[in-house]
């Protein structure tokens, strides 16, 4: 029992380890990795790495042009942006992971539900989907936002609630690729109960497609956070925020370019590199597509 | 195609139309503070404010107030707008045309741009053209669409003179706001394109059109491309919908006066009829526009019929 086990390890593990192969032999996905990577650091060590302190304002150099002691500049309170910027990746990677989850742990179980069940659970379920998705884009974080009020756990809120239908879809759809094979039927047969085949055999086996849209949601979720901060509807300050640094800084386009430029910078760097790596992974995850 | 089936789907419309007037009738109403006190300005007391509830009808069972609503919408009414007193067809008139032009224009831009992008990338699959132009393609996926309308402002409008940074006044002033509204859409279009034409390439009836010793460029504008726009079709179509409602960033960079301004306008100012009006029509566009993708889909692509 126990060399069984082991070798289902081993054989998990090979899986992995193929699967990472299959992805950084590509040039673009191994990019998205370190882009990846290098947002991943400029969050977690940025008490470290940050040369001043994000919130010390000075009104005396608002605005100031970029210098050896704050290498991109100071904004319209005379704040370090590089700082902001940094302790800002903390900020946005928060959201991200928040906003798939919420996305995942209700969206997987609403489509893995409906697609299983059938009939009327169903047509119940993808309504409700519907009208969710009658909401394009940013419109229904918006309205969420609008009714929540604003700060940084309601950005994750809304903007998590408006992905629930992408992964209900998606779920939705592999499982009905697969809810007819035949060893779903083998399990139906020894008499499994729905909640062991839905969890053992139906989660498992539709896991890819998830994993590839949580990652290349992680870009969708930065993106729209920035957009509620841009708005003036997301993170409240003085707590450093891209979108919001960008709005800051768009009044003083003008005289001072800096101030806007670089949280727009790092939010395309970012989302940029999550794109990338999900692209990467969908193909490494796709035995098709092969290499 | 059936007249059946479009009926259907008509029908379908209903029930979530009706969630989406109710989802937007409850968060509207649980939005903190108060219309009526923000009307009445700081210095009103206790009566006037009661008045004005009472005027706007926000003192009854708001299961009344949703009857109401729904009635009054049937009859095209959708109230008055608590900021400015007029009716909110009115408000969301003015400024409708402006978001239509916007978006259009837009899409019109990213569908050219797109299409031949893709067609050319998946044709020279592997050359020079497809791998920059894709990997512009994903630049566009990427970038932050307020950002890209600063940078833009920055260059062609601060830097280099060419075109006017905000407002609405000249057809100069739209150029700026609907590259920056397509880019993403651009992106899509393009990627799209030259996935759908690879999938086609592949197909016998090409080879057979080859063999046939058709020159390359039949096979490929006379053959190929008619198949490979089909999905194409399909994502230009939901994408004018998105618009739509995804001019919201865009507006507000270039001081744009279309309905995406006025919506979060009204959601500062807390106007509830304005963000009624304003989402009821966004979502049913897109409703409506969905439909009419999905039946033209199927008017292209003989080989698809709905029962």
């Amino acid at each position: 029992m126990e060399a069984i086990a082991t070798e289902a390890e081993n054989k998990q593990y090979s899986q992995f380890k193929e699967v990472f192969r299959r992805l950084v032999k590509r040039k673009t996905a191994l990019i998205g990795l370190v882009l990846v990577g290098f947002f991943l650091l400029a969050g977690l060590l940025a008490p470290v790495l940050a040369p001043n302190d994000p919130l010390e304002h000075s009104l005396q150099h608002m605005l100031a042009k970029p210098s050896a002691e704050y290498p991109l500049g100071r904004d319209e309170l005379g704040r370090c942006i590089l700082s902001r910027i940094m302790y800002g990746a903390r900020i946005s990677l928060l959201i991200g992971l928040m906003v798939v989850s919420i996305g995942i742990l209700i969206g997987v179980p609403l489509g893995v539900t409906s697609a299983y069940y059938g009939g009327k659970t169903d047509f119940i379920i993808q309504r409700f989907i519907d009208t969710m998705l009658t909401f394009p884009g940013i419109l229904l974080a918006l309205i969420l936002i609008a009714m929540l009020g604003v700060g940084l756990q309601n950005v994750m809120i809304a903007v998590g609630i408006s992905t629930i239908p992408i992964y209900a879809r998606l779920s939705r759809s592999s499982v009905l690729a697969i809810k007819n094979r035949q060893y779903i039927e083998a399990a139906k047969s020894i008499g499994a109960s729905d909640s062991r085949i839905i969890l053992q055999h139906l989660v498992p086996n539709s896991l890819s497609p998830i994993i590839v849209q949580s990652t290349l949601h992680m870009a969708t979720a930065i993106l729209w956070a920035a957009g509620l901060g841009f708005l003036g509807l997301g993170v409240s300050p003085p707590t450093p925020e891209w979108g919001a640094m960008l709005n800051g800084g768009r009044l003083y386009i003008r005289v001072a370019y800096h101030v806007a430029t670089f949280p727009g910078m790092m939010i395309f760097v970012t989302v940029l590199g999550f794109n990338l790596l999900g692209d990467g992974l969908r193909d490494a995850l796709d035995p098709r597509l092969k290499l | 195609m059936t007249g059946q089936y479009i009926i259907r789907r008509l029908l379908i419309m209903i029930p979530v139309l009706l969630g989406v007037s109710l989802i937007i009738f409850t968060m509207v109403r649980v939005i903190p503070g108060d219309p009526a006190i923000i009307l009445a300005g700081p210095h009103a007391n206790k009566e006037q404010v009661d008045q004005i509830r009472a005027q706007l009808g926000l003192d009854r069972h708001p299961v009344i107030q949703y009857f109401s609503f729904l009635g009054n919408l049937f009859q095209g009414d959708l109230g008055r707008s608590t900021r400015t007193g007029l009716p909110v067809t009115k408000e969301i008139m003015a400024r409708f045309p402006n978001t239509v032009v916007l978006a259009l224009t837009a899409i019109i831009l990213a569908s050219l741009v797109g299409v031949l992008t893709g067609i050319i990338a998946g044709v020279k699959q592997n050359s020079i053209f497809d791998h920059i132009s894709m990997m512009i393609a994903l630049f566009g996926l990427s970038m932050p669409v307020f950002w890209l309308g600063l940078m833009l402002m920055l260059l062609f409008s601060i830097q280099l003179g060419w075109l006017p940074s905000v407002g609405a006044e000249s057809w100069k002033h739209l150029i700026l706001p609907a590259i920056t509204l397509g880019a993403n859409s651009t992106a899509i279009i393009a990627r799209m394109t030259r996935s759908s034409m690879l999938e086609v390439i592949r197909l016998d009836y090409i080879r057979t059109a080859r063999a046939k010793g058709l020159t390359e460029k039949m096979v490929i504008w006379r053959h190929a491309l008619k198949n490979a726009l089909i999905p194409v079709v399909t994502v230009i179509g939901l994408q004018t919908g998105t618009l739509l409602g995804g001019a919201v960033l865009t507006e507000i960079v270039f001081a744009w006066p279309g309905i995406g301004r006025l919506l979060v306008e009204a959601i500062l100012s807390r106007d509830y009829p304005v963000v009624q009006g304003v989402v009821l029509l966004v979502a049913s566009l897109f409703i409506l526009i969905n439909l009419i993708v999905d039946l033209l889909y199927s008017y292209l692509d003989p080989r698809i019929r709905y029962t």
